[in-house]
Formats: C-alpha cells, structure tokens, sequence
C-alpha cells in the first residue's frame, strides 16, 4: 500500500461552505481514500456525501453509531445521499474516512466505508451503497446539503493502486 | 505525483519495557498513522492502554463503541492513567501469542487546531473476554504533535510488541 498512496486532490474552506466537491477523479486507481477534519455550523449536522452528482433516490446507509451512553444502528435506504454521522458544531474538532473500493470498474455497484469522529457528539462506522455501476469521477461532500462546513475545514482525496 | 505513504519509523520490541515513544516527529507530513500490535506482561487477560501526545497527560476525552461478543455498548472518557484511552490490549492470561492491534490516525497533526483522533483496536483471546473498539479521541491542545508514547499502566509492553509510524503528505 505504502508505494501507491498518492494525493489527487486537496482543499482547505476559507470560509463557511455548504458544498466540497472533487470532480475529474481519474480512473487510475483501485481504491480511494478521503480524509476530512473539521466540522459543520450547527448541531446534529451529519457528514453526507453523493456521487458523480447524483442526487436521485439511490443510496442506502447502514449506521452503528456511539454517543458516549449507548450504541445504536439505524438504516436508511433509498436516500439521496449516503451518511456518516454528526460533526462537531463550529469547531474543527472532528474528522471522518472515506474508503471506496474498487470505485472506477463498470460492472458493480459502489460501495463506500465511513469511519466519523466528534468527540464531543458521538462516532460511528458506516457502509453505504450507490446503487449504480459507473465509475466514480466525481464526489461532493456536505453537511446533509443543508448547511455549511466550518471555515477551515480540511479536505484530501487520495488514490490508491493495487499495481 | 509524489508517493506520499511513507514509514517515519518503528520499533520493534526485543525485550519488555513500559513505554514505547516516537519522537522527533517531522514536520513535513499532512497526517500520521500508527499501526501497533501489542501484548503485555500484566497478570490478567487485559488492561487499558494509554497514549501520550508531546508527552502531555493532560486534556484529553474520548468516546468509543465497545463489542464484546454479546453486545454493543458506548462509553465517555476523560483522562485515563494521564492519557488518551486507545483501547485494551492482551495481557499474560490471554491466549498464548495473541496480540491486540490498534490503527490510529491523526490529521492535519500539525495545525493550531484541537487534534482529533480515529482510533481502531481489536482486542481477541480464545475465551470469553475479547473486544472491539472504535474510539473517537480529541487532545484540545493546539500545538503541533512532536511525539506519541504507547504505554501500558500496570506492567511491562511484552517483547514482540511492534509500533509502526507513517506520514502522509496532501502534496
């Protein structure tokens, strides 16, 4: 792993921002890796992300979720964009990972691993489906696409080849 | 581009000793990653391990999903032995040869922003004691992270334990 991990992309918000989006990722890799730090302008704002600008009914999300007390799951199918959890609310305290594997064949649909972190909310480890087989070219990230990320948040993208 | 994956360092343990640090961190990374795996000469099948960032044993709190097998449980934490909470690691009643693993990632490690931590570890023995944590912690201290130290509370880390440090780069 260590010899193909390479940056695509990056951006840093200067301001408050609803929407982050990569978009002409090449199809060069297997895998992709996303890594965010930061946080949302408002309380109980979940990380959520859409592909190639879908925003047709075509996702699913399964959740296992920790506030500090209790563990929960919740499912969503059929939804327009898939979820990791609550973000930290104006501060640059959380983070969350991306995984999406094998994102540019043409034959499958895709899946994405989410592992979400704020500490002073909750976490939680998330699989989603987008229910189509192109490949991933490109990726907008939001809070719900409802509200903004926090000034200074922190967003990069990296490939990640199997050969 | 710049393969920007790299191994910053590890150790090896080839005797035990209670602390593992990596210092001296460079600055010329975006993000770290840890991988450790990690066994202890406590006289039980587990214990809490600890992790110091710049020596500090000072403000940290935690949250972490706990799976023991029967259940999931969430849990809070402050301050645990003067560090960050990472997880249990195998001690000497464990199954023989078994090793907790833990993956840790810290991003953007040398901002003047609070660090948040990811943090995967699992805990297995052939027994009815084993654990999964995922824990999310926050070390609300805006310094740069200059080094990381793994430690064990009550004992020893048992030789063989192994701690790899990488860097990666947004450019």
């Amino acid at each position: 792993m260590a010899a193909t991990y390479e940056p695509i992309a990056t951006q840093t918000l200067g301001s408050a921002t609803g929407s982050v989006t990569f978009s002409s990722i090449p199809s060069t890799y297997t895998d992709l890796i996303l890594i965010f730090n930061g946080g949302a302008d408002g309380s109980g704002i979940n990380i959520c992300a859409r592909f190639n600008s879908d925003t047709g009914t075509n996702y699913s999300t399964t959740r296992l979720m920790g506030n500090g007390t209790t563990a929960t799951s919740d499912r969503v199918t059929s939804g327009s964009m898939i979820y990791g959890t609550v973000l930290s609310n104006a501060t640059l305290n959380s983070n969350a990972i991306f995984q999406i594997n094998n994102y540019s064949n043409t034959t499958t649909y895709k899946t994405c691993l989410i592992r979400t972190n704020a500490t002073e909310v909750r976490l939680s480890a998330t699989v989603s489906l987008w229910r189509n087989t192109a490949a991933i070219s490109t990726i907008v990230l939001s809070p719900e696409f409802t509200g903004n990320f926090t000034s200074g948040s922190t967003f990069t993208l990296y490939g990640i080849k199997a050969a | 581009m710049a393969v920007t994956y790299k191994l910053i360092d590890k150790v090896i343990l080839s005797a035990n000793q209670a602390s593992v640090t990596f210092s001296s961190i460079p600055s010329t990374y975006t993000d770290l990653s840890i991988s450790a795996s990690i066994r202890t000469t406590q006289a039980n099948v587990y214990g809490s391990m600890k992790l110091q960032l710049n020596g500090s044993s000072l403000s940290y709190t935690s949250r972490e999903i706990t799976g023991d097998g029967a259940s999931a449980t969430s849990t809070s934490r402050t301050i645990v032995d003067n560090g960050l909470f990472t997880g249990n690691a195998d001690g000497a009643s464990a199954t023989t040869n078994t090793f907790s693993n833990a993956n840790i990632y810290i991003p953007n490690y040398l901002s003047s922003n609070n660090k948040s931590l990811s943090i995967d570890t699992v805990m297995e023995n052939n027994a009815t004691e084993a654990y999964a944590y995922m824990i999310t912690g926050l070390w609300s201290n805006t310094s740069a992270v200059t080094s990381v130290t793994f430690a064990w509370s009550a004992s020893n880390l048992l030789s063989g334990s192994s701690f790899y440090l990488y860097g990666i780069s947004k450019s």
